[in-house]
């Protein structure tokens, strides 16, 4: 019933926005009879034009305002981040620039050269000059920018097996994630989606005859020690997955039939995270508006919400199903000592196994 | 040339013995204007459910898990109490994606105009094949058909995002949309390609060969430049895209394995084994990065004519404008890859895609430095059409200047997959092509229904609509850099973006006025069908072949010969003439030269 009524409603709304169009189209008979623009019409949407490339100018300065301090965009926590926020920022800085620049001249020349009966417009159909000069502009600018990309990238994704990195896998699947690591010999054990033994706990499908398999460690929650490079190899048992870690710049998709993989040197820990300036005043704003919110629940009986504190998060960002949108572990970035004291806390595959 | 002009005179005295019947000039129409009506409307309303999927996923992303009744009204059970349920929220946002990239931008755009002004500006009497225009609109009319019946199956029509990447999309029990719902995604969009093979072979075939004596391709307006391209375009990839879906096809039905190998789910292992979801993304993609030029082209041809026919000047650069439509064409076959950097393939293969994505930047750079050339000093006419093409140029300036960053694999790798690309893809190509679709509408509808439609409603309709396109979008850039994923059901998961929910409160806001405000574009669009002004013969006083016609529809186009043409499309305001624009139609003046383009 209530369907039927709402339905009912939406449709009135339309037909009643319907009529009030269809007043203002008829209280219009007799005011012009064409409906070709005319100098005044030009005028006004000049002047409209005009208007509106303020609004496209005060649009940006409001988002960059309230939305521009992105703790994302700065404030990495890896040692390639801050090559990946510099280009970021220079890449910005030239949208920036070319975005009001044209724009201004777009509406400019649409304001300044409205129409007016017994203007001539100027007869002006070609100038290989301009052509040359708007087509290597660009090319100089984006061949630095391809230039600078191609290097940085290139040096994100090579990984230096030389540096001796800590290997972690990540596991995902519907819809959570498992870290693994190699164990002592930090090696990980040869592993099959189809070896997956739920009875006796094989839940990522180890070799178990696999040597290398026996000292591995299955995790949820990921701990890398500060400094040290680590490398994700990801693996998927499902469907498609990306390992996506914004803090740390990083993202690599978790594919099933194939080991992907990506490496980084996590520069900051946890703990000093949370003290940095950024961070202490995006917490302390979402904290306001957790209470905010949690006095709205009160008042509906309902309990109210934890209060937040950061942490480096993995999320999964390639849709993967219903639960997709609350895939998620913590990463928490220690001292060795600490890392140490909790990596010998967690128990090796061969006793996790249900004999 | 003159022998087609013949034969085609011919026929069309033929024609004229044969009395139409409803059917046949209503329904199963071969002619092209009637099957470009019947693209434009199947193509309007396909674009409101579109639109009205949008609003609803944006409300959820507004107010998430709030009772609702629009959803409790709409979605019935996939809403009990008025709550969205997590699986009709990616089934909405798949299936929005699909219509608008596919059945209105693309069938409704293109469809559309290159079936009414390939014609009419090249000066032919109708298409090369006036059957396969006719078989190409309905089998889009059956796409679109089957597309609408998935969204009734039991478990849901498909769910996994626009892109269907396996095995998300493969697997019934990985999510209930990838059971019937994808049955009938993927049929569906086999017979689109059909549709849409059958009409780019038709533009291409009579651009190459019917066009009127004098219309060399260097005198053709650039309308047909853009229409012919993408035809090209689409003839080069969409079977691709028909291959991928045949192999998933197998994939999901006869147990081949293309797409997948090694899967776990629900306890049990898949016997798939050796396939790689990768090589379906690369196939995908083959198609999916030249679709977004096969959106944008045509769009970009009728704004240069717009503007060029309300600026009363020339388009600036006439041959830059080609060979930037056609470096677009080539390059854009060539950068599938930016949309897979951190798929998992090599990271070279990333280098090089990064390399050839930027290169796109500088032709579209100078198409839309041209643009804003084409209006400096001229003699701006502000109808709709021209508002609308100015604001093409506007949204596609802001939205692919983010494409320096998107399509740079370093940056990628932190913004992938987040809400900046769902700004920069929809400001470029979904507003911009849009925008070029109402331009279109408004330019050419007294060429289609021989009536204009009112000016003020039109003013309304593009200022509200510019205002919300910059509202809704342009915030989104702001919270995908701060990292929020695209696709989520709600952000209420990670405590971590609750600071963003007010702008998302903002983004819907707009997005419902937005919406709300096409219906002005409706009831003009209708209502004007029937009480419109009846139009003049050539409303915007423009200067191609469209507006030689008679305003009555009459099958061949013209009655008696076909125009010949003497000049190209754009003497706007050329000194030596009394009036500010010389149709191509009418020859040299003694001792005029016709412009060395």
């Amino acid at each position: 019933m209530t369907a039927f009524l709402t339905i009912i409603i939406v449709l009135f709304v339309a037909v009643a926005i319907w009529q009030m169009v269809k007043i203002f189209d008829l209280a219009q008979v007799g005011v012009s009879n064409s409906q070709i623009a005319t100098d005044n019409d030009n005028k006004i949407n000049a002047y409209l034009m005009l208007a509106f490339l303020a609004f496209i100018y005060i649009i940006t300065i409001v988002c960059f305002v309230k939305w521009g301090d992105l703790p994302l965009m700065s404030n990495a926590a890896s040692e390639h981040g801050s090559q990946i926020d510099n280009l970021m920022i220079i890449s910005m800085v030239i949208i920036f620039i070319v975005q009001t620049v044209t724009q201004f001249l777009l509406h400019y020349f649409a304001y300044k050269y409205r129409g007016e009966k017994g203007k001539k417009a100027l007869f002006y159909a070609d100038n290989n000059t301009l052509e040359a000069i708007w087509t290597i502009i660009p090319v100089i600018v984006l061949a630095g920018l391809i230039i600078y990309g191609l290097f940085t990238w290139t040096s994100i994704m090579n990984v230096n097996e030389d540096d001796d990195p800590l290997v972690i896998e990540l596991y995902a699947q519907q819809f959570s994630w498992k870290a693994r690591y190699g164990g002592n010999d930090n090696t990980l054990g040869k592993a099959n989606v189809r070896l997956i033994n739920l009875d006796n706990a094989n839940i990522l499908g180890l070799d178990e005859s696999d040597p290398n398999a026996q000292d591995d460690i299955i995790t949820t929650e990921v701990h890398l020690p500060v400094g040290k490079p680590v490398l994700f190899k990801m693996r998927s048992q499902d469907v498609l997955h990306s390992a996506y870690m914004p803090h740390f710049r990083a993202q690599m998709n978790c594919v099933p039939g194939m080991v992907t993989q990506f490496g980084f040197t996590p520069t900051v820990t946890t703990a000093e995270m949370r003290q940095t300036p950024e961070i202490m005043e995006k917490v302390a704003n979402i904290n306001r508006i957790r209470v905010e919110k949690s006095k709205e629940l009160a008042a509906k009986g309902e309990p109210a919400l934890d209060p937040y504190e950061f942490d480096y998060l993995l999320l999964c960002n390639k849709i993967c199903g219903k639960s997709h949108y609350n895939m998620q572990m913590n990463i928490i970035v220690e001292t060795q000592e600490e890392y140490d004291a909790w990596i010998k806390e967690q128990k090796e595959f061969k006793d996790s196994l249900i004999k | 040339m003159s022998t087609h002009a013949d034969t085609h005179a011919h026929e069309d005295d033929h024609g004229h013995h044969h009395k139409e019947t409803f059917v046949t000039k209503y329904i199963f129409s071969q002619d092209h204007k009637m099957i470009s009506k019947q693209y434009l409307i199947t193509g309007t309303i396909m674009g409101v459910i579109g639109v009205l999927m949008s609003i609803m996923f944006r409300m959820q992303i507004a107010w998430p898990e709030e009772p609702n009744i629009l959803f409790e009204a709409l979605l019935g059970k996939w809403a009990p109490g008025g709550v969205m349920d997590a699986d009709i929220y990616l089934a909405l946002v798949t299936i929005h994606g699909t219509i608008m990239v596919f059945f209105v931008l693309t069938a409704g755009l293109s469809g559309t105009f290159s079936n009414l002004l390939i014609p009419l500006q090249i000066g032919a009497r109708d298409m090369a094949s006036g059957f396969l225009n006719m078989i190409s609109y309905w089998l889009f009319f059956l796409s679109s058909v089957i597309m609408i019946i998935s969204l009734f199956v039991e478990a849901g029509p498909a769910a996994a995002g626009w892109t269907i990447y396996p095995p998300l999309s493969a697997l019934p029990m990985a999510q209930g949309g990838s059971g019937m719902g994808m049955t009938l995604w993927l049929v569906s969009m086999a017979i689109f390609i059909a549709s849409s093979l059958l009409g780019s072979l038709n533009y291409i075939v009579t651009v190459i060969n019917l066009r009127t004596k004098g219309m060399s391709m260097t005198r053709l307006p650039l309308t047909v430049w853009a229409f012919f391209v993408t035809a090209i375009i689409g003839v080069v990839s969409f079977p691709v895209l028909l291959s991928a879906a045949l192999l998933l096809i197998m994939d999901r039905s006869f147990g081949t394995s293309f797409f997948l190998s090694d899967i776990f789910i629900q306890g049990e292992v898949l016997h798939y084994q050796g396939g790689s979801p990768v090589l379906f993304e690369h196939l995908f993609w083959f198609l999916g990065h030249p679709e977004v030029y096969i959106v944008i082209l045509p769009a970009m041809g009728m704004v240069s004519e717009i503007m060029a026919s309300n600026s009363r000047k020339p388009i600036f650069g006439y041959r830059a404008m080609i060979a930037s439509i056609l470096a677009i064409a080539f390059l854009s076959t060539i950068v599938w890859g930016h949309h897979m950097f951190i798929s998992g393939m090599n990271p070279f293969l990333g280098s090089v895609f990064t390399f050839t994505t930027l290169l796109i930047a500088i032709p579209s750079a100078v198409k839309a430095f041209n643009w804003i050339t084409t209006i400096w000093k001229g003699n701006l006419q502000m109808n709709t059409a021209m508002l609308f093409s100015i604001g093409f140029v506007s949204t596609f300036i802001t939205g692919g200047l983010t494409g320096i960053i998107l399509g740079d694999s370093a940056l990628d790798i932190n913004v992938h997959d987040t809400y900046f690309v769902i700004a920069h893809f929809h400001l470029v190509m979904g507003i911009s092509a849009l925008y070029g679709m109402f331009a279109g509408v408004y330019h050419w509808y007294p060429r289609m229904f021989g009536r204009m439609m009112n000016k003020n409603l039109g003013y309304i309709h593009f200022w509200v609509t510019a205002i919300c396109a910059y509202g809704v979008f342009f915030p989104m850039h702001f919270i995908g850099m701060a990292g929020l994923p695209r696709r989520y059901y709600t952000n209420s998961a990670f405590p971590l973006f609750d600071d963003l929910a007010n702008v998302n409160v903002v983004i819907t806001v707009f997005a419902i006025i937005g919406g709300a405000f096409q219906l002005v574009f409706l009831y003009n669009f209708f209502v004007s069908i029937f009480f419109g002004k009846k139009a003049p013969q050539n409303p915007w006083r423009s200067t191609t072949l469209e507006w030689t016609a008679p305003v009555k529809h009459i099958h061949g186009n013209w009655p008696g010969e076909i125009p010949h043409v003497y000049r190209w499309a754009y003497d706007y305001s050329k000194p030596g003439h009394d009036v500010d624009f010389v149709p191509q139609n009418i020859p040299l003046k003694e001792g005029e030269e016709e412009l060395q383009h």
